[in-house]
């Protein structure tokens, strides 16, 4: 009896490890076949657009949203924080550094990952259930090919220009507080902004942005791919594909900025 | 055997501790049309995919025209065509892209030429050419079955495969899908594959009929020969009865 309670509990405990590490192992599989394939003819053109109008175009409004208000925090924060000590011009250079460097690149990531990852999952998953994945195969189409290198190359392409977009909107956003709320000089503002760009920053958003949309792609698609059991698996794979890319873009998020400061 | 066109020898497919197909030999002759029934969980689409390379086997061998599929490479899916149980039809793709998606792929048509070989299987399968622009949201069942028909034959393809072909469908439509199933199959002159629980659509369609039971082949003959059967499993599989050697598992 207390053996089998034992071998039960150890059952239990291992179960969860294993699991992790099998999926670990799809998933790598998965990266791996995909990003092959994405550099395999034929390439589909046209899905690529429609892929690259539905990341960028349309997620134009969220990431603006997002982006400005952010700025406009950013400011007000670093004022009420510093103001005391008479330091009114660091204001534009902590917004600029803070939204291309950190903000927009992961704001906007988040944002995406929530409206177009949550879509691809689900999008991909419907037809993993109703077998539409297995009638590519015997139409000779490479599904790899067709739905998920489209995907992954739109996300990674349209996420930079998306984070540059959210740059412009969020530095804007910090301008309108310190000039509009705090009363700063507007020309000195723009002059504070410009003598703190750096072509670092900008290039470690743009660096974050690409590699950010390759996660949201490859997480979307693969929760998609491997979902299974119907409308209720759909739903999984859509929970676990936004989950899990907006814990991977706060991690690599990290990991980037530590490159780019090891240099 | 050369007029075998599928040959299948010792077919083993598991998952995780539920073994569904336990050893399967079964022989597809050039231009007949088989049927596989059994019932429901029973591996029937199991085997429909390995054949079409869609699930590897875990044991044995899956020859089409002498040549091993299993683990090979090359592209065998050319000269078959599929028929799924829900259609599987594109949402993304209007009716007329899905029938033409192979000749779209293979880009040896221009779009035009495409849709208008598109309409024309469409109207072998009994569907009008306005029907070509739709979605294929905008269809019912038998009308998406049709489109998925078209699909699977538009490429003249050599062995048609047929995973439940009239479920869902009201009987009057299911016989309607079996005579095109018949028709088209005959005039391709294609080896056919079907895996159905329907014994009406069976006896309709089949040359011979083999049945599947916990992963193997326990039965293979003729229609006639069913019927003067004293296989108890097959006898009560045809009668519908639920007294009997096969239990349903509740």
């Amino acid at each position: 009896m207390l053996k089998q309670k034992t071998e039960k509990f150890l059952q239990a405990l291992g179960k969860a490890p294993v699991g992790f590490i099998v999926n670990l192992g799809y998933l790598t599989q998965f990266i791996v076949k995909s990003v092959y394939n994405c550099f395999i003819p034929p390439f589909y053109i046209k899905l690529f657009f429609r892929q690259f109008l539905n990341i960028g175009f349309y997620s134009l409004p969220v990431v603006g949203l997002t982006t400005l208000f952010a700025g406009m925090v950013i400011a007000l924060q670093t004022y009420s924080g510093i103001s005391e000590y008479g330091a009114e011009s660091v204001v534009a250079g902590v917004v600029l550094i803070s939204v291309t460097r950190e903000l927009a690149p992961v704001l906007s990531a988040l944002m995406v990952a929530g409206r177009i990852g949550a879509a691809m999952a689900a999008e991909i998953g419907t037809m993993r259930v109703t077998e539409q994945i297995d009638a590519l195969v015997t139409l000779s189409a490479n599904p790899y090919r067709y739905l998920i290198a489209p995907r992954v190359w739109a996300a990674v392409l349209v996420m930079p220009l998306l984070v540059l977009f959210g740059d412009i909107i969020g530095i804007f956003g910090g301008y309108l507080v310190g000039v509009y709320k705090l009363g700063f000089n507007p020309a000195n503002y723009i002059n504070n902004t410009m003598n703190n760009l750096t072509s670092v920053a900008i290039v470690m958003g743009i660096v974050k942005a690409a590699v950010f949309g390759f996660v949201i792609s490859i997480m979307g698609c693969y929760h998609g791919y491997r979902s299974k059991g119907g409308a209720q698996g759909v739903g999984e794979a859509t929970t676990n594909s936004v989950v899990t890319s907006s814990i991977l873009i706060l991690i690599f998020n990290y990991l980037i900025t530590e490159i780019f400061f090891s240099r | 055997m050369a007029d075998n066109k599928i040959e299948i020898r010792n077919l083993h497919k598991t998952f995780g501790k539920k073994c569904v197909l336990n050893g399967v030999d079964l022989d597809v002759k050039e231009g007949e049309s088989l049927v596989v029934i059994g019932g429901s969980g029973t591996g029937k689409s199991v085997l429909i995919k390995c054949i079409q390379g869609l699930l590897t086997p875990d044991e044995g061998s899956i020859k089409i025209d002498g040549k091993e599929t299993v683990d090979s490479n090359k592209n065998i899916h050319e000269k078959m065509g599929m028929l799924f149980q829900g259609a599987a039809l594109f949402d993304s793709l209007s009716v007329w892209e899905n029938v033409a998606f192979v000749l779209l792929e293979n880009g040896k048509l221009s779009r035009k030429d495409a849709k208008t070989e598109a309409i024309k299987v469409l109207r072998q399968v009994g569907l009008t050419p306005d029907v070509a622009d739709l979605s294929p949201a905008e269809l019912s069942g038998g009308m998406q079955k049709r489109v998925g028909l078209a699909r699977a034959i538009i490429n003249k393809p050599e062995i048609i495969f047929f995973d439940e072909p009239t479920t869902g469908l009201d009987p009057i439509m299911a016989d309607v899908i079996n005579d095109l199933i018949i028709e088209s199959a005959k005039g391709l002159g294609a080896t056919t594959f079907t895996i159905t629980h329907d014994m009406a659509s069976a006896r309709k369609i089949a040359d011979r009929i083999a049945m599947l039971y916990q992963g193997k082949i326990i039965w293979i003959g003729s229609v006639e020969e069913m019927d003067r059967t004293d296989n108890p499993y097959l006898k009560q599989f045809v009668s519908g009865s639920s007294q009997g050697p096969i239990k349903v598992e509740i």
